[in-house]
Protein backbone atom coordinates (compact mmCIF):
# COMPACT_ATOMS: atom_id res chain seq x y z
CA UNK A 1 0.00 0.00 0.00
CA UNK A 2 1.38 3.15 -1.17
CA UNK A 3 0.44 6.92 -1.10
CA UNK A 4 -0.62 6.23 -4.86
CA UNK A 5 -3.05 4.20 -4.21
CA UNK A 6 -4.36 6.90 -1.14
CA UNK A 7 -4.59 9.09 -4.62
CA UNK A 8 -6.43 6.86 -6.06
CA UNK A 9 -9.06 6.44 -3.65
CA UNK A 10 -9.47 9.89 -2.96
CA UNK A 11 -10.06 10.23 -7.00
CA UNK A 12 -13.26 8.44 -6.39
CA UNK A 13 -14.70 10.93 -4.44
CA UNK A 14 -16.45 13.87 -5.86
CA UNK A 15 -18.80 16.70 -5.30
CA UNK A 16 -16.61 18.40 -2.80
CA UNK A 17 -14.71 20.72 -5.04
CA UNK A 18 -14.57 23.28 -3.19
CA UNK A 19 -12.87 21.65 -0.61
CA UNK A 20 -10.40 19.70 -3.07
CA UNK A 21 -7.27 21.94 -2.02
CA UNK A 22 -7.79 21.58 1.59
CA UNK A 23 -7.86 17.43 1.28
CA UNK A 24 -5.03 17.77 -1.19
CA UNK A 25 -3.14 19.62 1.54
CA UNK A 26 -3.70 17.05 4.45
CA UNK A 27 -2.19 14.13 2.66
CA UNK A 28 0.90 13.78 3.43
CA UNK A 29 0.79 14.75 6.90
CA UNK A 30 -1.91 11.86 7.44
CA UNK A 31 -0.73 9.39 5.29
CA UNK A 32 2.58 9.37 7.10
CA UNK A 33 0.76 9.22 10.58
CA UNK A 34 -1.53 6.36 10.02
CA UNK A 35 1.83 4.56 7.98
CA UNK A 36 4.53 5.02 10.24
CA UNK A 37 3.48 6.11 13.58
CA UNK A 38 0.08 5.71 14.66
CA UNK A 39 -0.95 2.94 17.10
CA UNK A 40 -4.27 2.17 16.02
CA UNK A 41 -6.09 -0.68 13.93
CA UNK A 42 -9.69 -1.57 12.88
CA UNK A 43 -10.25 -3.39 16.09
CA UNK A 44 -10.15 0.47 17.85
CA UNK A 45 -8.68 -1.33 21.04
CA UNK A 46 -8.91 0.47 24.25
CA UNK A 47 -5.81 0.88 24.19
CA UNK A 48 -4.90 2.08 20.73
CA UNK A 49 -3.44 5.85 19.93
CA UNK A 50 -6.64 8.36 18.69
CA UNK A 51 -6.30 10.71 16.20
CA UNK A 52 -8.65 13.54 15.91
CA UNK A 53 -9.13 15.30 12.79
CA UNK A 54 -10.17 18.72 14.03
CA UNK A 55 -9.72 20.77 10.32
CA UNK A 56 -12.71 18.37 9.47
CA UNK A 57 -13.49 19.80 5.91
CA UNK A 58 -12.17 18.63 2.93
CA UNK A 59 -12.13 14.46 4.91
CA UNK A 60 -11.13 13.11 0.96
CA UNK A 61 -7.80 12.52 2.01
CA UNK A 62 -8.61 11.11 5.50
CA UNK A 63 -11.29 8.62 3.81
CA UNK A 64 -9.31 7.19 1.62
CA UNK A 65 -6.44 6.96 4.59
CA UNK A 66 -8.84 5.11 6.43
CA UNK A 67 -9.97 2.98 3.26
CA UNK A 68 -6.27 2.19 2.54
CA UNK A 69 -5.61 0.78 5.75
CA UNK A 70 -8.99 -1.05 6.26
CA UNK A 71 -11.10 0.85 8.58
CA UNK A 72 -13.85 1.54 6.15
CA UNK A 73 -14.64 -0.49 2.82
CA UNK A 74 -13.63 1.53 -0.40
CA UNK A 75 -17.33 1.38 -1.93
CA UNK A 76 -18.22 3.34 0.77
CA UNK A 77 -15.90 6.12 -1.08
CA UNK A 78 -18.24 6.15 -4.03
CA UNK A 79 -20.82 7.05 -2.30
CA UNK A 80 -19.58 10.08 -0.77
CA UNK A 81 -22.00 13.25 0.51
CA UNK A 82 -25.18 10.92 -0.80
CA UNK A 83 -28.04 10.85 1.51
CA UNK A 84 -27.78 7.33 2.48
CA UNK A 85 -23.85 7.56 3.00
CA UNK A 86 -21.21 6.85 5.87
CA UNK A 87 -19.20 9.47 4.46
CA UNK A 88 -20.26 12.94 4.15
CA UNK A 89 -18.27 15.89 3.22
CA UNK A 90 -17.21 16.53 6.96
CA UNK A 91 -16.57 13.29 8.88
CA UNK A 92 -19.14 11.72 11.81
CA UNK A 93 -18.04 9.31 14.28
CA UNK A 94 -20.95 7.67 14.40
CA UNK A 95 -21.61 6.32 10.77
CA UNK A 96 -17.69 6.10 9.82
CA UNK A 97 -15.87 3.47 11.36
CA UNK A 98 -12.37 4.39 12.55
CA UNK A 99 -13.19 8.40 13.00
CA UNK A 100 -12.72 9.18 16.75
CA UNK A 101 -14.57 12.56 16.19
CA UNK A 102 -17.49 14.33 14.34
CA UNK A 103 -15.63 17.58 13.10
CA UNK A 104 -16.60 20.21 10.27
CA UNK A 105 -16.99 23.06 12.40
CA UNK A 106 -13.41 24.55 13.37
CA UNK A 107 -11.72 24.84 16.34
CA UNK A 108 -13.66 21.39 18.18
CA UNK A 109 -10.53 18.93 17.97
CA UNK A 110 -7.59 20.33 20.00
CA UNK A 111 -9.71 20.95 22.74
CA UNK A 112 -11.82 17.71 22.82
CA UNK A 113 -8.29 15.84 22.70
CA UNK A 114 -7.20 17.55 25.92
CA UNK A 115 -10.27 16.48 27.56
CA UNK A 116 -9.43 13.00 26.25
CA UNK A 117 -5.75 13.20 27.29
CA UNK A 118 -6.67 14.17 30.78
CA UNK A 119 -9.25 11.38 31.05
CA UNK A 120 -6.81 9.00 29.87
CA UNK A 121 -3.85 10.17 32.81
CA UNK A 122 -6.59 10.16 34.91
CA UNK A 123 -7.61 6.49 34.25
CA UNK A 124 -3.52 5.85 34.56
CA UNK A 125 -3.39 4.37 30.91
CA UNK A 126 0.07 6.26 29.72
CA UNK A 127 0.33 4.15 26.83
CA UNK A 128 -2.19 6.07 24.35
CA UNK A 129 -0.94 8.99 22.06
CA UNK A 130 -3.43 11.57 21.41
CA UNK A 131 -3.42 13.30 17.69
CA UNK A 132 -4.71 16.37 16.23
CA UNK A 133 -4.90 17.63 12.80
CA UNK A 134 -5.22 21.29 12.68
CA UNK A 135 -5.31 23.80 9.42
CA UNK A 136 -3.75 26.98 10.26
CA UNK A 137 -6.50 29.32 9.41
CA UNK A 138 -8.23 27.06 12.11
CA UNK A 139 -6.02 28.82 14.47
CA UNK A 140 -8.06 32.14 14.64
CA UNK A 141 -10.86 30.06 16.54
CA UNK A 142 -9.96 31.21 20.23
CA UNK A 143 -11.22 27.83 21.40
CA UNK A 144 -7.32 26.78 20.39
CA UNK A 145 -5.72 29.31 22.39
CA UNK A 146 -7.75 28.06 25.24
CA UNK A 147 -6.94 24.33 24.74
CA UNK A 148 -3.01 25.11 24.03
CA UNK A 149 -2.34 27.42 26.72
CA UNK A 150 -4.43 25.22 29.28
CA UNK A 151 -2.29 21.53 27.50
CA UNK A 152 1.00 23.42 28.30
CA UNK A 153 0.35 24.47 31.63
CA UNK A 154 -1.32 21.13 31.96
CA UNK A 155 2.44 19.41 30.55
CA UNK A 156 0.05 16.21 28.64
CA UNK A 157 2.46 15.11 27.34
CA UNK A 158 0.21 12.45 25.25
CA UNK A 159 -0.88 15.03 23.16
CA UNK A 160 0.17 15.91 20.14
CA UNK A 161 -0.87 18.54 17.38
CA UNK A 162 0.03 18.29 13.63
CA UNK A 163 -0.99 21.91 12.00
CA UNK A 164 -0.95 21.56 8.03
CA UNK A 165 0.32 25.39 7.54
CA UNK A 166 -1.43 25.95 3.68
CA UNK A 167 -0.81 29.68 4.54
CA UNK A 168 -5.04 30.29 4.78
CA UNK A 169 -5.20 32.35 7.91
CA UNK A 170 -6.34 35.40 6.52
CA UNK A 171 -4.13 37.70 8.96
CA UNK A 172 -1.26 35.36 9.27
CA UNK A 173 0.77 34.33 12.35
CA UNK A 174 3.94 35.98 12.70
CA UNK A 175 6.50 33.95 13.80
CA UNK A 176 4.64 30.91 12.25
CA UNK A 177 2.09 28.72 13.72
CA UNK A 178 4.61 27.06 15.87
CA UNK A 179 5.02 29.70 17.96
CA UNK A 180 1.91 29.85 19.54
CA UNK A 181 2.25 26.86 20.92
CA UNK A 182 5.98 27.15 21.98
CA UNK A 183 5.12 30.19 24.32
CA UNK A 184 2.70 28.29 26.18
CA UNK A 185 5.46 25.38 26.57
CA UNK A 186 4.74 22.77 24.05
CA UNK A 187 7.59 21.58 22.17
CA UNK A 188 7.18 22.98 19.05
CA UNK A 189 9.06 22.12 15.23
CA UNK A 190 8.22 23.05 12.09
CA UNK A 191 8.72 21.24 8.81
CA UNK A 192 8.50 20.68 4.98
CA UNK A 193 4.88 18.91 5.27
CA UNK A 194 5.40 17.04 1.48
CA UNK A 195 8.84 15.54 3.54
CA UNK A 196 7.58 12.18 4.91
CA UNK A 197 11.24 11.72 6.34
CA UNK A 198 10.71 14.85 7.75
CA UNK A 199 7.21 14.47 9.24
CA UNK A 200 8.24 11.38 10.88
CA UNK A 201 11.35 12.68 12.59
CA UNK A 202 9.00 15.08 13.85
CA UNK A 203 6.16 13.06 14.51
CA UNK A 204 8.78 11.13 17.16
CA UNK A 205 11.26 13.33 18.49
CA UNK A 206 10.82 13.04 22.06
CA UNK A 207 9.24 15.43 24.64
CA UNK A 208 9.05 14.61 28.03
CA UNK A 209 6.31 16.42 29.91
CA UNK A 210 5.01 18.68 27.55
CA UNK A 211 2.62 18.27 24.75
CA UNK A 212 4.28 18.46 20.73
CA UNK A 213 3.42 20.81 17.70
CA UNK A 214 4.36 19.92 14.65
CA UNK A 215 3.70 22.66 11.89
CA UNK A 216 3.98 20.72 8.48
CA UNK A 217 4.47 23.50 6.04
CA UNK A 218 2.54 22.76 2.57
CA UNK A 219 3.07 26.14 0.63
CA UNK A 220 0.45 28.21 0.06
CA UNK A 221 -2.19 27.40 -2.67
CA UNK A 222 -1.18 29.33 -5.16
CA UNK A 223 2.15 28.44 -4.60
CA UNK A 224 1.39 24.77 -5.06
CA UNK A 225 -0.31 25.98 -8.67
CA UNK A 226 2.82 27.96 -9.86
CA UNK A 227 4.63 25.01 -9.05
CA UNK A 228 2.77 22.78 -10.81
CA UNK A 229 2.65 24.36 -13.83
CA UNK A 230 6.37 25.42 -13.73
CA UNK A 231 5.48 29.13 -13.08
CA UNK A 232 6.75 29.50 -10.05
CA UNK A 233 9.96 27.76 -10.76
CA UNK A 234 12.72 30.74 -10.89
CA UNK A 235 15.16 28.22 -13.55
CA UNK A 236 11.88 27.40 -15.19
CA UNK B 1 -22.21 32.64 50.00
CA UNK B 2 -22.67 29.70 48.32
CA UNK B 3 -26.66 29.27 48.71
CA UNK B 4 -27.67 25.80 50.33
CA UNK B 5 -27.81 23.77 46.72
CA UNK B 6 -24.39 24.90 45.52
CA UNK B 7 -23.07 23.68 48.67
CA UNK B 8 -24.72 20.71 48.89
CA UNK B 9 -23.45 20.08 45.52
CA UNK B 10 -19.89 20.20 46.36
CA UNK B 11 -20.63 17.98 49.11
CA UNK B 12 -22.23 15.38 47.15
CA UNK B 13 -19.69 15.88 44.69
CA UNK B 14 -16.91 14.99 46.64
CA UNK B 15 -18.07 11.90 48.17
CA UNK B 16 -19.19 11.11 44.84
CA UNK B 17 -15.72 11.32 43.28
CA UNK B 18 -14.56 8.85 46.35
CA UNK B 19 -17.24 6.44 45.32
CA UNK B 20 -16.79 6.58 41.59
CA UNK B 21 -13.20 5.83 39.67
CA UNK B 22 -14.90 7.39 36.61
CA UNK B 23 -16.34 10.33 37.47
CA UNK B 24 -14.24 13.93 37.22
CA UNK B 25 -15.66 17.45 38.05
CA UNK B 26 -14.09 19.97 35.95
CA UNK B 27 -14.01 23.88 36.89
CA UNK B 28 -13.33 27.23 34.95
CA UNK B 29 -12.53 28.99 38.55
CA UNK B 30 -15.46 29.83 39.66
CA UNK B 31 -16.56 27.54 42.93
CA UNK B 32 -12.99 26.04 42.04
CA UNK B 33 -11.92 26.68 45.62
CA UNK B 34 -15.08 24.70 46.90
CA UNK B 35 -13.53 21.95 45.69
CA UNK B 36 -10.20 21.98 47.07
CA UNK B 37 -10.38 19.36 49.34
CA UNK B 38 -11.81 16.98 46.70
CA UNK B 39 -8.58 18.10 44.50
CA UNK B 40 -6.52 17.22 46.97
CA UNK B 41 -7.86 13.53 47.07
CA UNK B 42 -8.19 13.31 43.06
CA UNK B 43 -5.58 16.26 41.63
CA UNK B 44 -6.36 14.15 38.23
CA UNK B 45 -10.26 14.22 38.77
CA UNK B 46 -11.00 17.68 39.82
CA UNK B 47 -9.64 20.06 37.03
CA UNK B 48 -10.04 23.82 36.95
CA UNK B 49 -9.37 24.88 33.84
CA UNK B 50 -9.46 28.23 34.39
CA UNK B 51 -11.40 30.94 33.13
CA UNK B 52 -12.18 29.13 29.41
CA UNK B 53 -16.03 27.82 29.29
CA UNK B 54 -15.32 26.87 25.88
CA UNK B 55 -12.73 24.61 26.92
CA UNK B 56 -14.50 23.45 30.28
CA UNK B 57 -17.43 22.27 27.77
CA UNK B 58 -14.77 20.58 25.12
CA UNK B 59 -13.12 18.69 27.91
CA UNK B 60 -15.68 17.22 29.01
CA UNK B 61 -16.93 15.62 26.16
CA UNK B 62 -13.23 14.89 25.40
CA UNK B 63 -12.80 12.87 28.87
CA UNK B 64 -16.35 11.10 27.69
CA UNK B 65 -14.48 9.94 24.70
CA UNK B 66 -11.97 8.84 26.88
CA UNK B 67 -14.35 6.92 29.24
CA UNK B 68 -14.96 9.21 32.01
CA UNK B 69 -18.06 10.33 33.52
CA UNK B 70 -17.33 14.48 33.59
CA UNK B 71 -19.43 16.75 35.57
CA UNK B 72 -18.85 20.39 34.60
CA UNK B 73 -19.28 23.67 36.90
CA UNK B 74 -20.36 27.00 36.33
CA UNK B 75 -22.36 29.91 36.45
CA UNK B 76 -25.42 29.83 34.04
CA UNK B 77 -24.75 32.18 31.39
CA UNK B 78 -20.96 30.87 31.19
CA UNK B 79 -21.93 27.57 31.28
CA UNK B 80 -24.66 27.53 28.31
CA UNK B 81 -25.22 30.17 26.88
CA UNK B 82 -21.60 31.00 26.09
CA UNK B 83 -19.99 27.70 24.86
CA UNK B 84 -23.46 26.92 23.46
CA UNK B 85 -21.78 25.49 20.06
CA UNK B 86 -19.62 23.46 22.44
CA UNK B 87 -22.55 21.51 23.99
CA UNK B 88 -23.97 20.63 20.50
CA UNK B 89 -20.88 19.56 18.89
CA UNK B 90 -18.85 18.50 21.80
CA UNK B 91 -21.44 17.30 23.84
CA UNK B 92 -24.64 16.01 21.36
CA UNK B 93 -22.95 15.80 18.11
CA UNK B 94 -20.56 13.47 19.26
CA UNK B 95 -22.70 11.10 21.09
CA UNK B 96 -21.32 11.65 24.56
CA UNK B 97 -22.86 11.77 27.64
CA UNK B 98 -21.74 15.11 30.58
CA UNK B 99 -22.78 16.08 33.54
CA UNK B 100 -23.50 20.19 34.07
CA UNK B 101 -24.22 21.59 36.74
CA UNK B 102 -25.08 25.74 37.11
CA UNK B 103 -25.76 28.17 39.30
CA UNK B 104 -26.45 31.74 39.77
CA UNK B 105 -30.48 30.68 38.18
CA UNK B 106 -32.49 33.59 36.26
CA UNK B 107 -32.00 36.07 39.34
CA UNK B 108 -29.41 35.17 42.08
CA UNK B 109 -27.31 37.28 41.16
CA UNK B 110 -29.35 40.61 40.96
CA UNK B 111 -26.74 43.07 42.06
CA UNK B 112 -24.56 41.76 39.52
CA UNK B 113 -26.71 42.35 36.20
CA UNK B 114 -27.87 41.03 33.47
CA UNK B 115 -24.34 39.44 32.89
CA UNK B 116 -24.61 37.40 35.40
CA UNK B 117 -28.40 36.54 34.76
CA UNK B 118 -29.62 33.36 32.54
CA UNK B 119 -33.02 32.98 32.48
CA UNK B 120 -32.75 31.54 29.13
CA UNK B 121 -30.90 28.63 29.33
CA UNK B 122 -33.22 25.99 29.70
CA UNK B 123 -35.39 27.22 27.06
CA UNK B 124 -31.82 27.47 24.44
CA UNK B 125 -30.34 23.99 25.93
CA UNK B 126 -34.09 22.59 25.49
CA UNK B 127 -33.39 23.27 21.25
CA UNK B 128 -31.34 20.23 21.58
CA UNK B 129 -32.40 16.85 22.14
CA UNK B 130 -31.63 14.05 24.18
CA UNK B 131 -30.98 16.12 28.02
CA UNK B 132 -33.09 15.46 31.15
CA UNK B 133 -33.12 18.99 32.65
CA UNK B 134 -33.49 19.12 35.95
CA UNK B 135 -35.14 22.91 38.61
CA UNK B 136 -34.38 21.43 42.08
CA UNK B 137 -36.19 23.40 44.22
CA UNK B 138 -34.77 22.46 47.27
CA UNK B 139 -30.97 21.03 48.33
CA UNK B 140 -32.21 17.39 48.67
CA UNK B 141 -34.22 17.15 45.51
CA UNK B 142 -30.44 18.07 43.93
CA UNK B 143 -28.48 16.06 45.45
CA UNK B 144 -30.78 12.85 44.68
CA UNK B 145 -30.30 14.47 41.11
CA UNK B 146 -26.76 14.68 41.00
CA UNK B 147 -25.92 10.91 42.23
CA UNK B 148 -28.67 9.68 39.50
CA UNK B 149 -26.21 11.76 36.98
CA UNK B 150 -23.14 11.07 38.32
CA UNK B 151 -23.43 6.79 37.73
CA UNK B 152 -25.40 7.70 34.15
CA UNK B 153 -24.01 8.12 30.55
CA UNK B 154 -26.44 10.59 29.52
CA UNK B 155 -26.70 14.26 29.26
CA UNK B 156 -28.08 15.75 32.26
CA UNK B 157 -28.82 19.45 33.25
CA UNK B 158 -29.14 20.18 36.96
CA UNK B 159 -29.94 24.25 37.42
CA UNK B 160 -29.07 25.33 41.27
CA UNK B 161 -30.54 28.09 42.58
CA UNK B 162 -30.40 30.42 46.24
CA UNK B 163 -34.01 30.42 45.33
CA UNK B 164 -35.64 27.39 47.92
CA UNK B 165 -38.24 25.75 49.09
CA UNK B 166 -38.85 25.20 52.59
CA UNK B 167 -39.02 21.64 52.15
CA UNK B 168 -38.44 19.15 49.59
CA UNK B 169 -41.58 17.85 47.41
CA UNK B 170 -40.54 15.93 44.51
CA UNK B 171 -39.87 11.97 45.13
CA UNK B 172 -39.12 11.15 41.61
CA UNK B 173 -38.63 12.62 38.05
CA UNK B 174 -42.44 12.49 37.58
CA UNK B 175 -44.47 15.16 38.73
CA UNK B 176 -46.02 15.24 42.25
CA UNK B 177 -49.53 16.32 42.83
CA UNK B 178 -49.22 18.72 46.09
CA UNK B 179 -52.79 19.71 45.51
CA UNK B 180 -55.91 18.68 43.96
CA UNK B 181 -59.01 20.63 42.85
CA UNK B 182 -61.67 20.89 39.76
CA UNK B 183 -61.17 24.43 38.28
CA UNK B 184 -57.58 23.99 36.49
CA UNK B 185 -54.23 22.66 36.96
CA UNK B 186 -50.88 24.60 37.96
CA UNK B 187 -47.76 22.99 37.53
CA UNK B 188 -45.17 24.42 39.58
CA UNK B 189 -41.77 24.39 38.35
CA UNK B 190 -38.91 24.24 41.36
CA UNK B 191 -37.76 26.57 43.77
CA UNK B 192 -41.43 28.28 42.80
CA UNK B 193 -43.72 25.85 44.63
CA UNK B 194 -44.35 28.24 48.48
CA UNK B 195 -44.95 30.64 46.39
CA UNK B 196 -47.61 28.87 44.16
CA UNK B 197 -48.70 26.65 47.19
CA UNK B 198 -49.51 30.54 48.96
CA UNK B 199 -50.96 32.20 45.59
CA UNK B 200 -53.33 29.61 44.57
CA UNK B 201 -54.79 28.86 48.31
CA UNK B 202 -58.17 30.09 47.86
CA UNK B 203 -58.25 28.85 44.09
CA UNK B 204 -60.10 25.68 43.65
CA UNK B 205 -57.05 23.96 41.18
CA UNK B 206 -54.65 20.99 41.46
CA UNK B 207 -50.80 21.84 41.89
CA UNK B 208 -48.27 19.94 40.27
CA UNK B 209 -45.01 19.93 41.44
CA UNK B 210 -41.80 19.64 38.33
CA UNK B 211 -38.36 19.47 39.88
CA UNK B 212 -37.54 17.70 36.43
CA UNK B 213 -39.02 19.73 33.18
CA UNK B 214 -37.27 17.69 30.52
CA UNK B 215 -38.58 15.11 30.15
CA UNK B 216 -42.41 16.19 30.60
CA UNK B 217 -44.54 14.34 32.67
CA UNK B 218 -47.40 14.52 30.61
CA UNK B 219 -49.17 11.70 32.26
CA UNK B 220 -49.79 13.66 35.24
CA UNK B 221 -50.95 16.22 33.56
CA UNK B 222 -53.50 14.48 31.64
CA UNK B 223 -54.44 12.71 34.58
CA UNK B 224 -54.83 16.28 36.55
CA UNK B 225 -57.10 17.45 33.89
CA UNK B 226 -59.17 14.72 33.26
CA UNK B 227 -61.02 15.06 36.77
CA UNK B 228 -61.52 18.87 36.35
CA UNK B 229 -64.29 20.65 35.17
CA UNK B 230 -62.31 22.92 32.31
CA UNK B 231 -58.79 22.54 30.67
CA UNK B 232 -57.30 25.33 32.06
CA UNK B 233 -53.43 24.63 32.67
CA UNK B 234 -51.01 27.01 33.77
CA UNK B 235 -47.21 26.57 34.36
CA UNK B 236 -45.28 29.18 36.45
CA UNK B 237 -40.98 28.49 36.13
CA UNK B 238 -38.24 30.29 37.61
CA UNK B 239 -36.87 30.44 33.90
CA UNK B 240 -38.10 32.07 30.40
CA UNK B 241 -41.51 33.07 30.05
CA UNK B 242 -42.55 30.37 28.09
CA UNK B 243 -39.89 27.84 28.48
CA UNK B 244 -42.45 24.62 28.67
CA UNK B 245 -45.29 26.35 26.75
CA UNK B 246 -45.06 23.83 23.31
CA UNK B 247 -44.75 20.86 26.23
CA UNK B 248 -48.58 22.26 27.83
CA UNK B 249 -49.42 23.22 24.20
CA UNK B 250 -49.60 19.27 22.63
CA UNK B 251 -51.64 18.99 25.27
CA UNK B 252 -53.93 20.99 23.24
CA UNK B 253 -53.66 18.90 20.22
CA UNK B 254 -55.74 16.54 21.91
CA UNK B 255 -58.41 18.79 23.92
CA UNK B 256 -59.20 22.20 23.56
CA UNK B 257 -58.55 24.23 26.44
CA UNK B 258 -56.10 27.26 27.66
CA UNK B 259 -52.48 27.50 28.83
CA UNK B 260 -51.11 30.19 30.80
CA UNK B 261 -47.43 30.19 31.10
CA UNK B 262 -45.69 32.61 33.68
CA UNK B 263 -41.82 32.82 33.78
CA UNK B 264 -39.20 35.11 33.49
CA UNK B 265 -39.99 38.32 31.09
CA UNK B 266 -37.83 37.80 27.28
CA UNK B 267 -36.67 41.75 27.98
CA UNK B 268 -34.12 42.71 29.91
CA UNK B 269 -34.65 44.23 33.67
CA UNK B 270 -32.00 46.91 33.95
CA UNK B 271 -32.25 47.12 37.84
CA UNK B 272 -30.13 45.42 40.78
CA UNK B 273 -31.45 44.97 44.38
CA UNK B 274 -32.34 41.38 45.66
CA UNK B 275 -34.22 38.40 44.11
CA UNK B 276 -36.94 38.88 46.31
CA UNK B 277 -37.53 41.81 44.17
CA UNK B 278 -36.51 40.64 40.89
CA UNK B 279 -39.57 37.40 41.71
CA UNK B 280 -42.00 40.76 41.96
CA UNK B 281 -40.75 42.73 39.14
CA UNK B 282 -41.16 39.35 36.98
CA UNK B 283 -45.11 38.82 38.74
CA UNK B 284 -43.20 35.52 40.47
CA UNK B 285 -44.13 36.32 43.77
CA UNK B 286 -47.11 35.15 45.35
CA UNK B 287 -49.86 37.87 45.49
CA UNK B 288 -49.00 38.33 41.37
CA UNK B 289 -49.76 35.05 40.74
CA UNK B 290 -52.68 35.14 42.72
CA UNK B 291 -53.69 37.56 40.43
CA UNK B 292 -52.92 36.19 37.71
CA UNK B 293 -54.24 32.72 37.98
CA UNK B 294 -57.10 33.97 39.54
CA UNK B 295 -58.47 35.53 36.62
CA UNK B 296 -57.19 32.79 34.52
CA UNK B 297 -59.29 30.26 36.44
CA UNK B 298 -62.26 32.20 36.45
CA UNK B 299 -64.53 32.12 39.82
CA UNK B 300 -65.73 28.73 40.51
Amino acid sequence: MTIDRVRQLMAVMRGDAKHAEAAESTLDALWVLYDRVLRVTPAMAEDRDRFYLSKGHGPMAYYAVLAAKGFLSPVELYRFGDFHAALGHHPDRATVPGVEVSSGSLGHGLPLAVGTALALRARGMTGPALWVLLGDGELDEGSNAEASAFAGRAGLDNLHVIVVDNASASHGWPGGAQSRFAVEGWSADRVDGRDHEALVAAYTAPHPGRPRVVVADVGSAASRAAERTGHGRRDA
Amino acid sequence: MAGAMRERFVEVAGALLDEHPRLAVLTADLSAELFASARARHPERVVNVGIREQLLISVAGGMSLGGMRPIAHSFAPFLVERPFEQIKIDLNHQGVGAVLVSAGASYDIASGGRTHQAPADVALLNTLGGWTIHVPGHADEAETQLRRAATGDDLVYVRLSNQSNARPFADSERFTVLRGGRRGTVIAVGPLADAVLAATETLDVTVLYAATVRPFDHQAVRHAVAQQEQVAVAITEPLLEGTSAPELARLLAELPGRILALGVARDELRHYGTAAQHAIAHGLDAASMRRRLGTFFGPG
